[in-house]
């Protein structure tokens, strides 16, 4: 009984890993090198703009005077704290409604997916608050909880809070039905449908939220931080900006957005490991 | 005595004037490939989801052992034209996810995986990822997790539909042998007259609009395959020959099928 002439591994790896870029013509270069290219060109403009004087440090300093802030900001520090203080209080925040988002949103997504009652209550919930910008119900929470920490954290858990619940519903609302099928004519219960079948099936979709929240909730606590604050980067930047210190200025956009940068990838990473499946012809 | 047993059954969509399925009577017992063959709209689809109770006849009564069918359950497993596997899993666990449902412990129930998987002529692919396997393999894997529930019949949803012709020749020969070493009753849909002339011990022939059966045959050819003959020179004997075309000409004289004239 050999039938195994059609097992050819070959092909099936074949399937399993296609080429990810189409082939480029020889002798040109890649994206990703052009990209490369147009940020040093974008330093070195930088540079020597400033070293030839051409602007006035008070509008752009010096790559090297930003460097040079930074290692001091670092080792001493700018308002009684010194960076990483400021970093680690933005990052506590968001990484504190980042968590009660994933806790509260992924289950409410769920319910809002698989059940027409959960959708019924949880829709215009979330429809009416999501397009406002977190900002103008910001002085809102301010009056309702004060200027301290929960009212910061709470709202960047609301930002948060509603790309991965709409995310999350789209992943249980587009699962494979023939899946579902199977799992039920194997004996699958409602409650082993959703976490054998529903749940992992609609992960690509929830780690999308996820991705989409944390960027939104960033801007929204960088944004916060710089209106209502003691510390955080948002508080840094806005606070050398009243003493006209442009380089510590410079250095918090820079700072802000290597996080953002680092988040994005870091989730993306995460993606490509928990669902490798995910965008396989299967 | 019958296994499974459909009594004069008639579905209809919600909404539609003309009933997708009308007045089936269908049984089928131990030992018994049946195969229900029709063109497009014929309700094959209709009638396996029926039975493997997707979705409700709007008359009649279908029966497992004597005990009326209600919704799907592990005692009708099903095997679906696109695998219906879960990519998150390896192909172990795919295979053993039924008896995970049902609280078997990890060692039984892997156990019993791996001896389905060589039913299938898988063995050794326990760990691959289900994105890595071929058409031909996936389907042998959906094969082989159907029948580690350990159903009382098989329902098989046009299987072989999506792979090509040598593929097909071949997946259709291992479910003869799988069919004969489990003993499991098997009833299976396709639109390939090839296919269900070869595999079927019973065949059962549908017209459409609405869907009814127009002829049931009893065949040997599966059972031929069976006793060691090779597939070629059964398919290429006249008799096989005469029985495909005998089917070809009754579905085309139905009303209903247009045939396409020459001009």
């Amino acid at each position: 009984m050999s039938i195994n002439s059609y097992d050819c591994p070959q092909t099936a790896d074949a399937t399993h890993n296609p080429a990810p870029t189409a082939p480029r013509p020889r002798g040109s270069v890649s994206t990703r090198a052009i990209s490369v290219l147009t940020l040093i060109t974008l330093l070195g403009t930088w540079w020597l703009v400033t070293a030839a004087h051409w602007i006035d440090p008070l509008f752009l300093p010096p790559p090297s005077a930003v460097l040079e802030k930074g290692w001091l900001l670092m080792t001493k520090g700018y308002m009684d704290s010194n960076l990483w203080q400021h970093l680690g209080a933005s990052l506590q925040r968001i990484g504190l409604a980042l968590v009660a988002a994933i806790l509260s949103a992924v289950p409410i997504g769920i319910a809002i997916g698989h059940n027409r009652i959960a959708r019924g209550i949880f829709d215009p919930l979330i429809e009416f608050y999501r397009p406002i910008p977190p900002l103008a119900y910001l002085p809102l929470i301010v009056i309702w909880c004060g200027i301290g920490e929960f009212s910061k954290v709470l709202l960047i858990y609301l930002a948060i809070f509603a790309p991965i619940a709409i995310a999350t519903a789209t992943g249980v609302r587009t699962v494979d039905p023939t899946r579902l099928r199977a799992a039920q004519s194997l004996g699958a219960s409602r409650w082993q449908l959703i976490r054998h079948v529903i749940v992992p099936s609609a992960l690509p979709d929830i780690l999308t939220g996820v991705r989409i929240g944390l960027g939104v909730g960033w801007s929204t606590l960088v944004a916060a931080e710089l209106i209502a604050a003691t510390s955080g980067l948002g508080f840094m930047v806005q606070s050398a900006a009243q003493f006209l210190v442009t380089d510590v200025v410079v250095l918090g956009i820079l700072v802000i957005a290597i996080i953002a940068f680092a988040m994005e990838m870091g989730l993306r990473a995460l993606q490509r490991k928990l669902v490798p499946w995910h965008g396989q012809s299967h | 005595m019958a296994l499974l047993q459909l009594e004069r059954i008639s579905a209809q969509y919600p909404g539609a004037t003309e009933p997708v399925l009308a007045d089936i009577s269908l049984t089928l017992g131990p030992r018994q490939l049946l195969v229900a063959l029709g063109p497009s709209g014929s309700g094959k689809t209709s009638l396996l989801n029926l039975i493997a109770g997707f979705v409700e006849p709007s008359a009649g009564r279908i029966t497992l052992d004597g005990v009326p069918v209600k919704g799907p359950s592990a005692e009708r497993g099903v095997v679906f034209q696109d695998d219906a596997l879960l990519p998150w899993q390896d192909v172990l666990a795919n295979v053993a996810f039924g008896l995970e449902l049902a609280g078997i412990p990890r060692e039984q129930r892997e156990a019993k995986a791996r001896e389905m998987l060589a039913l299938v002529d898988l063995a050794g692919f326990d760990t691959r990822r289900i994105w890595q396997l071929s058409g031909g393999q996936r389907q042998r894997v959906g094969l082989a997790r159907a029948l580690a529930a350990d159903p009382r019949v098989l329902l098989m949803d046009e299987p072989f539909g999506a792979l090509d012709a040598f593929t097909r020749e071949q997946v259709q020969e291992l479910l003869l042998q799988v069919w004969k070493r489990t003993n499991k009753p098997v009833f299976l849909i396709t639109h390939d007259i090839e296919e269900a002339v070869f595999l079927a011990t019973d065949l059962v022939l549908l017209a459409p609009n609405p869907g009814r059966v127009v002829e049931r045959l009893h065949l040997d050819f599966g059972q031929r395959y069976g006793a060691g003959e090779s597939a070629r020179s059964i398919k290429s004997d006249p008799r096989f020959i005469e029985t495909r075309e005998h089917v070809l000409a009754s579905v085309f004289s139905q009303r209903g099928v247009i045939r396409e004239q020459r001009a």
